[in-house]
C-alpha cells in the first residue's frame, strides 16, 4: 500500500504537544533520521526539530525604561556602568546597545585594544542580577526640570527591560582567513598570518536557518527560545537577504536571512547572554537562540535532514580583501570540514577555529525539546513568513 | 630528570648578566626560554623551562635567587573561570602550545594546564575573558 503523504498544522502538532504525544527531536538526531528512514517516514514520525546557536551577535540590545526621578527629568543622555545608552527617546525610555564601549575605553589606540567592557556586559550583569550604575543628564524643560541624576539600579527595579536584537542567527557566514604578514585582531577572532588558521562562526546542522533554509515556517510572532527564557521572531533581522546563492538543497553559500527577536530580559538567564570582548574590534554580545521548526510536510523533513557535509560556506581573506570592501570568494568549504578542525586550502593544511559554541548550542536545541516534551511551549503560528528567495518558487 | 616551568623577574641592574648560559655551565641544565621582555624601566621579564637533576635544579634556582631576581613557579598560573567559558574555541588560535584544544566530535574545548606555557596570549583572545592569570605566591623551593 502506497503511503500517505504527509500534511500537518501547527494547530495539529500543539494538540499533540498538550496530549503529551509530540516527537521531538534535536535537528542532528532529525538528520540521522532522515538518512535512515527518508523524509516520507520522517515526516511521519518526528513533529518538531528543535535548533539552537550561541555565539557573539552584534547586532543586539535592549530597551529600558528607568521610571519617573522626583524632580522629574527628561534624560538626554544616559551612561550604564559607564557605557552610553541611545537615549534620543521619550524622557526615561533608552537603549543599550551590546556594542557600545564604555566612555572611557581606550578603544583601539593601544592596538589591539582590550575592550574590556561595554553594552553586552551591562546587559548581562543586568540579567545576573546585578546592580549597575544608571546616570542621566538633561537640559531640563518646565515639565521636567531635573538636569541630572544618578542611582545603583537592577534589573528587578527597572519597569520595563526588553532585549530585541536587530540581527541574530545569520544564516551562514563566511569563514575567515589572513593571507597578509601581521596578525589581525577581527570580528571574526584572532586571526594569524599567512593562513594561520580559518576562523568560522556557525553551528551548522543544528543552526535556525540552515533547517528552514527557505524561511517556510518562520515569521513574525515565531516563538523561540531567547537568552534562556521564551522570545520571538519579530521580523526579518537587518542585512536580511535571501537573495544570495543557494546549493540545490536550498543551503545558501554566503551570509543570507537573519531574524530580528525580542524577548523579556527579566525572564532571561545569564548563562544565555554574556558578553564578550573581541581583542582589537570591540564588545558584543553572545546571545542562545533555538528556532522549533515545524515538520508539517516532506519538504520540512527533507529540509531539517541537513548536514555538515551538505552546508558549505566561502572562505574570504580578512588580511587584505575585505577591509578593502572586497569580499573576493577565494573557495568553499563544507561545514564538516571546519568541524574537523583542519581545511586544506591552497595546497596547505590549515588549523579550523570556531567562534560559535557547538556544544552550547546543542545545549539549546535540548533545552527546547525538553520544554515543547513538557507541554510548557507551544508553537506558534506566524502572522507574516520572513521573506523569502526568489528561486523557491522556480525550484 | 626534573623540569619545570619559571617565570624570572629581573632587576634593573642585572639585566646585562649572561644568566642562562651560567645555568647550563655552571650547574648542568637545559633551557628552554618562552618568552623574555625588558620593560619601559629595564626590568627584565623570562618565562623559561629548566630541566636537569633535582639537586642541581634546586641550586640552580639558589644562584638565580642569589643574583636579586625573582624566581616563581608557573605551572598554575593560567586559570580558567569554567562558569565564564562558553566553549566557542577562539582561543585554539592563539594557543602555541596546544594546551587548550577541541576534543571531536562533541566539540568540547578542553584546557590541559600541564602543557600551559603560560604565554597568556588566550587572556585577551578569549572572548568571554574566562583565563584568568593568578600568580602561585608560594615559591617551591
Amino acid at each position: 500500500m502506497p503511503q500517505r503523504r504527509v500534511s500537518k498544522t501547527i494547530k495539529d502538532i500543539n494538540r499533540r504537544i498538550k496530549e503529551g504525544k509530540a516527537v521531538v527531536v534535536t535537528a542532528d538526531e532529525m538528520t540521522n533520521i532522515v538518512k535512515k528512514k527518508g523524509p516520507r517516514k520522517a515526516a511521519q514520525e518526528v513533529d518538531v526539530v528543535t535548533t539552537g546557536t550561541f555565539a557573539p551577535m552584534c547586532s543586539s540590545g535592549a530597551f529600558i525604561n528607568f521610571g519617573h526621578t522626583k524632580p522629574a527629568t527628561k534624560a538626554a543622555r544616559v551612561w550604564l556602568n559607564g557605557v552610553p545608552a541611545y537615549a534620543g527617546l521619550a524622557a526615561v525610555d533608552g537603549y543599550i546597545g551590546a556594542t557600545e564601549p564604555a566612555e572611557d575605553d581606550p578603544l583601539n589606540r593601544v592596538h589591539p585594544g582590550q575592550f574590556k567592557y561595554g553594552g553586552g556586559h551591562v546587559i548581562h550583569d543586568l540579567v545576573a542580577g546585578e546592580r549597575v550604575t544608571l546616570r542621566a543628564t538633561a537640559y531640563g524643560t518646565d515639565c521636567y526640570p531635573n538636569k541630572e541624576f544618578k542611582k545603583k539600579v537592577a534589573l528587578d527595579d527597572l519597569p520595563y527591560a526588553v532585549l530585541l536584537n536587530p540581527r541574530n542567527a545569520y544564516q551562514n557566514y563566511n569563514c575567515a582567513i589572513n593571507l597578509s604578514k601581521e596578525t589581525i585582531y577581527t570580528y571574526m577572532g584572532v586571526i594569524k598570518p599567512n593562513l594561520g588558521n580559518a576562523n568560522y562562526s556557525t553551528s551548522g546542522q543544528l543552526s535556525p536557518l540552515f533547517n528552514d533554509p527557505y524561511y517556510l515556517t518562520i515569521g513574525l510572532g515565531t516563538r523561540i527560545f531567547l537568552g534562556g527564557a521564551i522570545g520571538y521572531v519579530i521580523g526579518p533581522g537587518t542585512q536580511h537577504n535571501p537573495n544570495v546563492k543557494r546549493r540545490k538543497n536550498g543551503i545558501p553559500l554566503g551570509p543570507a536571512g537573519t531574524l530580528m527577536v525580542m524577548g523579556e530580559l527579566k525572564k532571561m538567564v545569564p548563562r544565555w547572554v554574556a558578553g564578550v570582548s573581541m581583542l582589537g574590534y570591540g564588545c558584543s554580545l553572545a546571545v542562545g537562540v533555538g528556532v522549533p521548526i515545524p515538520i508539517l510536510n516532506e519538504e520540512m523533513a527533507s529540509f531539517t535532514g541537513v548536514s555538515d557535509e551538505e552546508i558549505h560556506t566561502q572562505v574570504v581573506d580578512y588580511g587584505n580583501d575585505y577591509p578593502k570592501g572586497e569580499g573576493t570568494k577565494l573557495g568553499q568549504v563544507s561545514y564538516a570540514e571546519l568541524k574537523s578542525g583542519t581545511i586544506r586550502f591552497n595546497g596547505q593544511d590549515v588549523p579550523a577555529v570556531p567562534l560559535s559554541s557547538y556544544i552550547r548550542a546543542l545545549e539549546i536545541a535540548r533545552i527546547l525539546k525538553g520544554w515543547i516534551e513538557k507541554g510548557d511551549f507551544l508553537l506558534s503560528e506566524p502572522q507574516e513568513l520572513l521573506p523569502t528567495a526568489s528561486s523557491y518558487h522556480k525550484r | 630528570m626534573y623540569s619545570k616551568m619559571l617565570s624570572l623577574r629581573f632587576p634593573k641592574k642585572i639585566v646585562n648578566e649572561p644568566v642562562a648560559v651560567n645555568l647550563v655551565k655552571k650547574f648542568d641544565l637545559s633551557f628552554n626560554i618562552l618568552k623574555a621582555t625588558i620593560y619601559p624601566r629595564k626590568e627584565g621579564f623570562m618565562v623559561l623551562e629548566l630541566s636537569g637533576h633535582r639537586k642541581n635544579f634546586q641550586k640552580g634556582v639558589r644562584y638565580l635567587k642569589g643574583l636579586g631576581i625573582k624566581v616563581e613557579s608557573i605551572g598554575q598560573d593560567i586559570k580558567r573561570d569554567e562558569e565564564t567559558c562558553f566553549q566557542c574555541g577562539a582561543c585554539t588560535a592563539v594557543c602555541p602550545t596546544g594546551a587548550l584544544y577541541i576534543k571531536r566530535p562533541d566539540m568540547e574545548v578542553i584546557f590541559d594546564r600541564d602543557s600551559c606555557s603560560a604565554c597568556e596570549l588566550c587572556v585577551s583572545a578569549c572572548p568571554a575573558r574566562a583565563m584568568k592569570v593568578r600568580f602561585d605566591r608560594s615559591l617551591l623551593y
